[in-house]
C-alpha cells in the first residue's frame, strides 16, 4: 500500500486519550517478565511527564488469561471487571489505563458487551453487589498504557538523551514494531491506527529517531496464544509461529523490536534461544539475537536510564550490542548486581546463541 | 522431539522470489495452454476423483506455478483420465492432455 494510503487509515482510527487523572492497573504477567517495565511506567508518569497516576493494591487479575482458555465463562470475567471498575470509583478516578493488552482487549469486549446488552451490565452489577458489596461506575475512557506514552511521545523525545540512530553511522535505527493482538485486532476503532495499521508504536518510534520495518509477517501473532503455549503439547506450535516472524523479518536486518504486549515480548525474546538450540540459527549479526524491548523499556533507554535499571539483564537476548550502536553507557560489572549492589547471580550462557 | 519436549514445525509460507519454476516451463514449452488457465475451478468441480482423493486440476497447475511438484504427484496418482475437466472447462483448455504431459514430463 503507498504511504499515503497508511496515512488515511491511521487519520481514520484515532481514540480520544485522557490528559491526566489515570487509575492504572498492573498486569498478571508482565511483572514476572520484564519486572521494571511497570514501574517506568509510573516513574516516566509521574516524574518525568509530572502526571496524576493512581494504582491501588487491591485489584486482582482481569481475569482475560482464564476466559481466553474457556476455564471461565463470561459472566465471571465480567464481575472481576466490574470489580476492578468498583475499585477505580471509590478511588475517585474515571479514566482507566490497563497496562496489559489482553486486560485491554477484555475491558473492550465487556463495555461493548454491556452497551449491546445492557440486562447482563444488571445482572453483573447485582452479582458485585451480593459477592462484594460493591457499586461502580463505568470508565469515562479506556486507554492502554502504550496509548499514554503515543500521546505523549514527543514530550519524551525533547527531553531524550539518546536517540534510536547508529552513533557511528548516522542513520536511524531499523526497529520492528509488533503490537500484541488483542490491542486492536478484536475492536480496530479502539486502538490508535486501527487493526491493519496500529500506529501506536510507529509513533513512538518515529518520534524517536528509528525507522520502522514494514515486512510480509508483521501483523502474525508472536506465537504466544494462552491455548498453545500453556499446553505443552501445542508448545512447538507456539513456536513455530515465532519462528515465521523471524523468518520473515530477518532479510530486513532488524535492530531490535518495540512491542506493546505482556507475552510477545517475552516469546519473541525466550523463542530466539530456544530456535538458536534446536535449529542452531540466529537473526541478529555476528550470533547475537535480535534485542526485544518493551515500549517503556525503550522510553527509559532514550530518557537516559540506566540499562541495568530498567531491567535489560533479564533478557535472554543480549542487550549490549544495541546499546554500543546507539552509545547509551553501562557498566559490565554492574549487569547482575541488584538494589544496593546485591549480587543476582549470573545465569549459566547458552551455547546457540551469543550472550554476555 | 529434543530436550524441550516440543518442536519446530517449517513455514508453510512461500517466498515466489526462491521458487524453482523449471518444470512448469518445461510444461508450458509442450502445453502453453496451461498459461491460459484462469484458476474458475470448473475442472475440481466436475472431478469424480476430487471428493475421495483431493484431487484438483487447478491445485495441480497452481502447486506446479509454486514448485510444489511433489504434492501434484501425489494428487495426480488419482486421476482416472476420464476427460470430464476438459468437457466443462469454459477455456477450452485440454486438461487431459496438460495431465498426460505431465506424467510424461516427470
Amino acid at each position: 500500500m503507498i504511504y499515503q494510503g497508511k496515512q488515511k487509515i491511521w487519520s481514520d482510527y484515532q481514540k480520544e486519550i485522557p490528559d491526566d487523572n489515570w487509575y492504572y492497573v498492573r498486569s498478571c504477567i508482565r511483572q514476572n517478565f520484564f519486572p521494571a517495565s511497570e514501574k517506568m511506567f509510573m516513574e516516566i508518569c509521574r516524574n518525568v511527564l509530572g502526571k496524576d497516576i493512581y494504582e491501588n493494591e487491591h485489584h486482582t487479575t482481569c481475569g482475560g488469561i482464564a476466559y481466553h482458555c474457556d476455564t471461565i465463562p463470561q459472566e465471571t470475567a465480567m464481575t472481576i471487571v466490574a470489580r476492578q471498575f468498583a475499585l477505580m470509583t471509590e478511588a475517585g478516578y474515571e479514566n482507566y489505563v490497563a497496562s496489559c493488552i489482553t486486560s485491554f482487549g477484555n475491558y473492550t469486549e465487556i463495555l461493548e458487551t454491556w452497551h449491546e446488552f445492557p440486562e447482563l451490565e444488571a445482572k453483573i452489577r447485582e452479582m458485585l453487589w451480593k459477592s462484594c458489596r460493591k457499586e461502580f461506575k463505568k470508565p469515562k475512557y479506556l486507554a492502554h498504557s502504550s496509548d499514554l506514552i503515543f500521546k505523549f511521545r514527543n514530550e519524551i523525545a525533547e527531553k531524550a538523551k539518546f536517540h534510536l540512530v547508529n552513533k557511528e553511522t548516522g542513520e536511524p535505527l531499523r526497529v520492528v514494531e509488533h503490537i500484541g493482538c488483542h490491542y486492536s485486532k478484536m475492536f480496530p476503532s479502539k486502538g490508535v491506527g486501527g487493526a491493519e495499521y496500529p500506529y501506536v508504536l510507529t509513533g513512538m518510534i518515529e518520534s524517536w529517531g528509528g525507522n520502522i520495518i514494514d515486512y510480509p509477517e508483521r501483523r502474525h501473532c508472536c506465537g504466544y496464544g494462552f491455548r498453545q503455549y500453556h499446553v505443552k503439547a501445542n508448545r512447538g506450535y507456539s513456536l513455530s509461529n515465532t519462528h515465521k516472524k523471524f523468518e520473515s523479518m530477518a532479510p530486513y536486518k532488524p535492530d531490535m523490536i518495540i512491542t506493546n504486549c505482556p507475552g510477545c515480548p517475552y516469546f519473541l525474546d525466550r523463542w530466539q534461544y530456544v530456535i538458536a538450540e534446536m535449529e542452531g540459527k540466529t537473526y541478529g549479526q555476528n550470533g547475537f539475537g535480535i534485542p526485544v524491548f518493551t515500549y517503556e523499556e525503550v522510553a527509559g533507554l532514550v530518557l537516559g536510564y540506566d540499562p541495568w535499571d530498567l531491567g535489560l539483564q533479564l533478557h535472554q537476548v543480549a542487550v549490549e550490542p544495541l546499546l554500543d550502536k546507539i552509545g547509551i553507557e553501562y557498566s559490565p560489572e554492574e549487569k547482575y548486581k541488584g538494589l544496593n549492589s546485591k549480587d543476582i547471580m549470573k545465569p549459566e550462557l547458552p551455547s546457540g546463541i551469543k550472550c554476555f | 522431539m529434543n530436550k524441550f519436549g516440543f518442536s519446530l514445525s517449517p513455514s508453510s509460507a512461500i517466498n515466489l522470489d526462491q521458487v524453482d519454476r523449471t518444470f512448469f516451463n518445461k510444461l508450458t514449452e509442450v502445453e502453453p495452454d496451461a498459461l491460459r488457465c484462469m484458476a474458475c475451478g470448473s475442472c475440481s468441480a466436475t472431478c469424480t476423483a476430487a471428493g475421495y482423493t483431493g484431487m484438483s486440476v487447478r491445485k495441480v497447475l497452481l502447486n506446479l506455478q509454486r514448485g510444489r511438484n511433489e504434492e501434484v504427484r501425489k494428487m495426480l496418482s488419482a486421476c482416472m483420465l476420464c476427460g470430464k475437466c476438459t468437457m466443462v472447462c469454459p477455456r477450452g483448455i485440454n486438461t487431459r492432455s496438460i495431465i498426460l504431459n505431465i506424467s510424461k514430463l516427470w
